[in-house]
Order: structure tokens, then C-alpha cells, then sequence
């Protein structure tokens, strides 16, 4: 694996792989010493074109805990303020001959561009409303935890699909792992064609009950100002996973930030059924993952000198 | 475009195919002074001091003409200039093209349109018309000095890249019309419905996450703007067809009796949304976008029965920073003066799903909109010819371009079929740097 653009573009062999490695990086959390040296004397830049609040930081981490070099850029404040464009951002960034770049941008591809640009590994964390593939496998390691596989499982992905990039991950991973899955929504809220992707279309939760996991989306409240919904009362009445339809064995999840009150009720939220705070764990140790593979694991490079103690397991050549 | 002596040249044992003058079959092509003198037995003709041109196995075609092109003159040279801009549709084939008025700042007053054709004069190779913009400055609220602009020469009107968005403003234009001739060609686009889209909505553009542009937003224009040329009488000419919605929508008007006339460009007769997988602004986002391929063999339908009458290439170059953008952010537009016969050559004769015939028909088919007279190959007529090698075979950009941007929706492609030599209004204005030359006796 050279870079990690999209779900679309791995394996289910590869998805498995970076989930057993997340594993093994569990097993380094509950360690007193949480870090690893694996990335020694390797710098990972962080650049991030929109606000996140948990991406960012479980990469940082995530780098952190694997002992890189960490470079965080947001764009506020930044160059790219002063109208510098990507590549000449990338070009800039690439000075410090980076190891890898996460990037989060606002528009579609952008992480595929940055791969053309640059030397570096490209992790995606998010590139408009097209794809964000470590929340993905963040989530099917959360999943994998409570469900041995999801073969055969029925997940219903509700809410605005048509402007959650973390849909269309999902979906497609979901698909990837032998789940069926329906995405389930106002029709203005549904983008057409959406089930050429694999998916059933469901415009109420009617059939909820069918589900083993349901995957709720947060609904932007500027949403309404547009037409796409005529009233969050109205939504919530009609799409909002509460405990009444909430069955006491289906699973919740949430990509977070959560709108309660509007796509979730407060009690579903804190209910036994969610797992919202452990995807939210999940992303740390899936996010070392995925920088593991990318930069230790099939030895694009070998490892640093020295990096030969409290290894998750052993691969490259300690000095 | 650039004055002088018609140029005198024979074409030696061509096979020249003009199907709308019912000319087909090998034959010395004699222009003399710049005019078609004679189509004689091969190998019979004089040379009388003419070039001549070896054009055994290869074809003599009425040259085509673009009815719309963006020369980017005033105001954004860096993309396109006039003289590269023609340099370009000479290199394609075209004996002329007309030139939008979009630029910075629009074309809307007579003295824009003069300074225009003064500089066409100076730096063309191949003749441009120019139109002039329905609305002042392009804002869609009030007329341009639309009597004015005729006299100073502009061949029409149009607001492309932008839709006329008030029924009310285009209504007044077609009355207008009735004073000063000038067809109005109309970009159909209901900005409402299209919004912030970025590529045509449907499975694809749900995949991608990207803001689609519904089919309805240009038909239901369409429609819109043949009622209202219907009932004023008006002539218009819809550019840039992309959806099946709007064949049919075009057809009815036809059927009706409206004067309407539309094209369609050579990618959307070629390529499908698919394309738009690879996230390519450079190759792949233009307005309207790619649409599906049940829109795609629409439009080929339509310009087989005559609904389309033209094929237009919508050439619109771009520099490389507006391209090396995420796919959202790019401008729109692809370049396509040099590639358009040969990609419909490539992608529609040689699979046979177009007659080669037709495809001259058409190529050539956007002059009689605007009034100008058909390129011909009928002696007597002015001497347009697209001298063709339909068996040679290159790759797009490997040799460069003579547009300013290489934005082109074939850069890459290897395509089948090549103009080896362009006659526009009785001068020779492209030769094929590989081609060789007879020696003249």
C-alpha cells in the first residue's frame, strides 16, 4: 500500500490487515509506555483545510505515539490564507522531505493530487464529500470488536448521505466486508444514483428493526436554509434514532460531532447500544495502523536505526 | 484574417467527398486565385504555375467551421489570443469560427466588436466572427445596443457561459432581433437547478461526492426558450446540446415550426461521466458536463436525423493553475479545435456508427446559423478545404499544440484520421509540419 486514498481502492485483504495491525497497537495502549519507536527520525506533516477536531488530533497522536517528527499545518493562518495554492503548499511542505502528508481538504480529490505532487505517502483524512477511509476502517474495527464479521450483516446508514463523505466510505467497506447495507433518508437528502453503489434506498425508518447496526449521520443545521430539510423538528420526527425505535440489540453509531437532539436522541446517545466513544478509540490506534502500513510494514523504507525495542511485531532490521 | 493573393494550388488525385454538393470520388482539386476552379480526372489538370500537392489516398473535405470557440480575447491572453486560437482551428481543419463574447470585459459595445475585427485582420489564420453579448456586460438585465452591434459588425448574440436566467430579458432580445437580424445563440442552464454542480447527477456524481447538474436544468431552458421564440417569431440556436432531454426538447420545437437550431461538441459525443472517476478537471469538467451514455448516443441520433445540425467543439482553453486544482475548484472548459474530426473520426466513423459523410455534413454545419455561407467544394466557391490522411495515426499533444493551453480532452489519446492541410478562404493556413509537398514545376 503506497498511500491511502480511498476505501474503494483496497482490498478486503488489506482492510483486514490494517485491522489486525490496529490490534496489536491496542495491546501497546494499555501499556504504561504508550509509544513505539518505529518512526524515529521520520517526519509525518499533518494538513488540514478544514476544522476537525478528532481526525487531527488522533493522527497527531497517532504520529506522536509512533515517535515521528510531527509538522501540523492548518490553513487558517497559514500561507494558504495568503492564496497560496496546493501545490505550491505541497511543494513547500515537500522541503522537509516528509515521510507522510495527512491531508483533509474541502474538495473532492484533493488528496489523490497531493499524491501526484509529492515523494510522500498520502493519507486521506477526508477530501470533500467524496471519501474519508480511516474513519471507514475506524469503524469496522470498532464493529469487529462486537460482531466477529459482518458477513451477512444488515447495517442501515441514515441521515444526509448526500453530503457525508463518510458515507460513501462506509458504504463501499461495509459492502467490501459482506454486509448488506441501506442508506436511509429524506429523498433530497439521498443522492441519485446512490444505489449503483450497492445499497438498498429507504426513505423511512419503517424497516429499521431489520438492521444489526445503525449508522446515523450528523445533519448540518444550515442544511435547512437550503430547502434540503423544511424544519429540524420535522427531521427529527421522522429520521431522529431514538429509544423507542432504537431495538435493545441493534448497535449505534455515530461519526461524531453529534448533533443531539437532531439526528440522535440524548438517551440512544448514552444507551448501551452505542459505541460512539469506542470509535472514538478505535481512531487512534487505527490511525497508527494505517501510518504503519504505509511507512513500516512492506518495507518501503527500512525502519530507523535504533528501532528495535517494544515493537508490535517484529519486521524490518533493527541496527 | 491576414490579406492577400487567393492561393493557387492543386490537389493531385484527391478523394473528395462533399456530400452536400453530391461531389464523391478521386479528382484534382484545382484552386486557382483562391477559388475552386475545377474538379479534374486525376492527374489531367494544368499545374499553370500552382502548387502541387500529392493527395493520392488522401481526402478533400469542405473545411469545417465552428460556430463556437472562446478566443479569450480581451482580457485573458494567457489562456488563448486570437492568432493561436485560429492557429488551432486551421490545425483541425476549420476555415472559420466564431468567437464568444465572455471575455474581460464582455463584448458589448460596437466599438469592442470593431477592435476585435481589426485584430482578427491583423493576427488570424483562419476568418473569426465575433458576437456580441444579449446583455449588457453579461449581467442578464438590460440589452446590449443590439442595432448598433449588427452594424459594427457582430454576426449574433449570445450571454454563453451564462444562461439568459430572465424569460422577460430574452423575450425583449427576440423582438429586438426583428430590427437587426443576429441569431441569438443561447447557453440553456437553469442556474437554479444546477447550483454549485460540478458534473452531470447521477450514479457517478453519487459515488464521487461531487455536486451534480441535473439534465433538467438545460431542458427545461430549452424548452422554456423555443416557446418564447416561437411566439416572438425569433431566431435562436441552442449551444453546447449534452442531454437526451434536450434532443427531444429541441426536436418538438423543430416539429412545431420554431426557428431553433442547436449543436452538439465532440466530447459529449464521445465521452460519458464515467471519465469523471479519475477526478481530471483538465480532461474532464466542462459546462454543461459529460452526461451518461444513454445522453451520449442521444445526441449521436440527433445529429444523425438532423435535430443537431452542427457540430461545435465549445473550444475553451484554460491555463495550467486554473487546471491543477481540485476537481470543484477548476474552471470549466476543454479545448478542442484540433482534435474534434479526428476524435469523432476515431470514436464514431471508424467503429461505424456514424457515416463519414455526415460527419463532413455536420462538421461544417454551423455556418448556415449565423447566416454565412456553407464551406463547399462546388467549383467556383471560395476555396475552404480540409485536405485529410483519414489512415494516419498520432497521439494527442506528443508534438505540442498551437493552442496557448493544453486543456484538451484528448491530450494523451492516440487518435485515427489527421488534416494534413487547411485552405480557408483561399489561402492556405495550415500545413502539417511532417506533410511533404510536391515540387512544383
Amino acid at each position: 500500500m503506497r498511500h491511502l486514498l480511498g476505501i474503494e481502492q483496497l482490498s478486503r485483504a488489506e482492510i483486514e490487515a490494517i485491522l489486525d495491525r490496529a490490534e496489536s497497537f491496542a495491546e501497546v495502549g494499555r501499556r504504561d509506555i504508550k509509544k513505539v519507536p518505529t518512526l524515529r527520525g521520520r517526519t509525518v506533516v499533518t494538513l488540514f483545510y478544514e476544522s476537525s477536531t478528532r481526525t487531527s488530533s488522533s493522527f497527531e497522536l497517532a504520529a506522536k505515539r509512533l515517535s515521528a517528527d510531527l509538522v501540523s499545518v492548518k490553513a487558517a493562518g497559514s500561507s494558504v490564507d495568503k492564496g497560496e495554492s496546493l501545490k505550491d503548499t505541497v511543494a513547500t511542505l515537500s522541503a522537509y522531505d516528509p515521510a507522510a502528508i495527512v491531508i483533509r481538504h474541502p474538495y473532492a480529490g484533493a488528496a489523490q493530487l497531493v499524491a501526484q505532487w509529492s515523494e510522500a505517502a498520502v493519507v486521506n483524512a477526508g477530501d470533500g464529500k467524496h471519501e474519508h477511509p480511516s474513519q471507514a476502517l475506524l469503524d469496522l474495527f470498532t464493529l469487529r470488536r462486537r460482531l466477529d464479521s459482518l458477513e451477512g450483516k444488515r447495517i442501515w446508514i441514515v441521515g444526509d448521505v448526500l453530503h457525508s463523505r463518510v458515507a460513501r466510505s462506509n458504504l463501499v467497506a461495509f459492502g467490501e466486508m459482506g454486509a448488506e447495507v441501506t442508506v436511509c433518508g429524506p429523498p433530497a437528502l439521498i443522492p441519485r444514483g446512490i444505489e449503483e453503489l450497492g445499497c438498498e434506498v429507504a426513505h423511512s425508518l419503517e424497516r429499521l428493526g431489520e438492521a444489526d447496526v445503525v449508522y446515523a449521520l450528523r445533519l448540518q443545521r444550515e442544511r435547512m436554509a437550503e430547502s434540503f430539510v423544511p424544519s429540524l423538528r420535522e427531521y427529527a420526527a421522522r429520521f431522529q434514532i431514538d429509544s423507542r425505535r432504537l431495538g435493545p440489540r441493534q448497535l449505534l453509531m455515530h461519526p461524531g460531532p453529534v448533533n443531539r437532539g437532531v439526528e440522535l436522541s440524548g438517551e440512544a446517545i448514552d444507551s448501551p447500544q452505542s459505541l460512539i466513544a469506542e470509535q472514538v478509540a478505535a481512531g487512534l490506534v487505527v490511525r497508527m495502523a494505517i501510518l504503519y502500513e504505509l511507512l513500516a510494514a512492506g518495507g518501503e523504507r527500512p525502519p530507523a536505526a535504533g528501532d528495535s525495542e517494544s515493537r508490535p511485531t517484529p519486521i524490518g532490521q533493527p541496527a | 484574417m491576414r490579406s492577400g493573393e487567393g492561393a493557387s494550388v492543386v490537389l493531385r488525385g484527391a478523394t473528395v467527398l462533399d456530400p452536400v454538393a453530391g461531389i464523391e470520388g478521386a479528382h484534382d482539386v484545382v484552386v486557382r486565385a483562391g477559388r475552386i476552379a475545377e474538379l479534374a480526372v486525376p492527374g489531367a489538370a494544368a499545374a499553370d504555375g500552382a502548387e502541387e500537392v500529392e493527395a493520392e489516398g488522401l481526402h478533400a473535405l469542405p473545411a469545417f467551421f465552428d460556430p463556437h470557440v472562446h478566443l479569450r480575447v480581451p482580457g485573458h491572453e494567457h489562456k488563448e489570443d486570437i492568432e493561436t486560437g485560429t492557429r488551432a482551428a486551421a490545425a483541425g481543419g476549420y476555415c472559420g469560427v466564431i468567437a464568444m463574447a465572455n471575455t474581460e470585459p464582455p463584448v458589448s459595445t460596437p466599438a469592442d466588436v470593431e477592435a476585435l475585427r481589426e485584430a482578427a485582420r491583423e493576427g488570424a489564420s483562419v476568418p473569426v466572427g465575433f458576437l456580441a453579448t444579449v446583455t449588457r456586460g453579461m449581467e442578464g438585465e438590460e440589452l446590449t445596443e443590439m442595432a448598433l452591434l449588427r452594424e459594427a459588425g457582430a454576426l449574433g448574440f449570445s450571454d454563453d457561459g451564462l444562461p439568459l436566467r430572465s424569460a422577460r430579458v430574452l423575450r425583449r432580445a427576440l423582438q429586438y432581433q426583428r430590427l437587426c437580424g443576429g441569431t441569438i445563440a443561447l447557453h440553456e442552464e437553469d442556474p437554479d437547478l444546477s447550483g454549485d454542480g460540478v458534473m452531470h447527477e447521477g450514479p457517478v456524481s453519487a459515488a464521487l461526492g461531487l455536486a451534480g447538474i441535473p439534465s433538467v436544468s438545460e431542458s427545461t431552458m430549452i424548452a422554456r426558450d423555443a416557446a418564447l421564440a416561437g411566439y416572438e417569431e425569433g431566431r435562436i440556436h441552442v449551444q453546447h446540446l449534452s442531454a437526451a432531454e434536450s434532443v427531444a426538447a429541441v426536436r418538438a420545437a423543430k416539429a412545431t415550426g420554431v426557428r431553433i437550431s442547436c449543436e452538439a461538441s465532440p466530447h459529449h459525443l464521445c465521452l460519458t461521466d464515467d471519465e469523471v472517476r479519475s477526478l481530471d478537471p483538465a480532461r474532464f469538467k466542462m459546462n454543461p458536463p459529460l452526461r451518461a451514455e444513454a445522453d451520449r448516443l442521444a445526441l449521436i441520433e440527433g445529429l444523425r436525423d438532423g435535430t443537431i445540425d452542427c457540430v461545435a467543439t465549445d473550444h475553451a482553453p484554460h491555463a495550467a493553475e486554473e487546471k491543477e486544482v481540485p476537481f470543484e475548484q477548476a474552471a470549466m472548459g476543454v479545448t478542442g479545435l484540433e482534435t474534434a474530426f479526428a476524435a469523432l473520426h476515431t470514436d464514431l466513423v471508424l467503429p461505424g456508427v456514424l457515416d463519414l459523410g455526415l460527419l463532413v455534413e455536420r462538421m461544417a454545419g454551423g455556418a448556415a446559423p449565423f447566416g454565412l455561407e456553407r464551406p463547399s467544394l462546388a467549383p467556383g466557391c471560395e476555396a475552404n478545404v480540409a485536405l485529410c490522411d483519414l489512415g494516419a495515426e498520432w497521439t494527442v499533444g506528443e508534438e505540442g499544440y498551437e493552442s496557448r493551453s493544453h486543456n484538451s480532452w484528448c491530450a494523451g489519446r492516440r487518435l485515427t484520421g489527421r488534416v494534413v492541410m487547411t485552405l480557408a478562404a483561399g489561402q492556405v493556413a495550415f500545413r502539417l509540419r511532417s506533410f511533404s509537398l510536391g515540387v512544383a514545376s
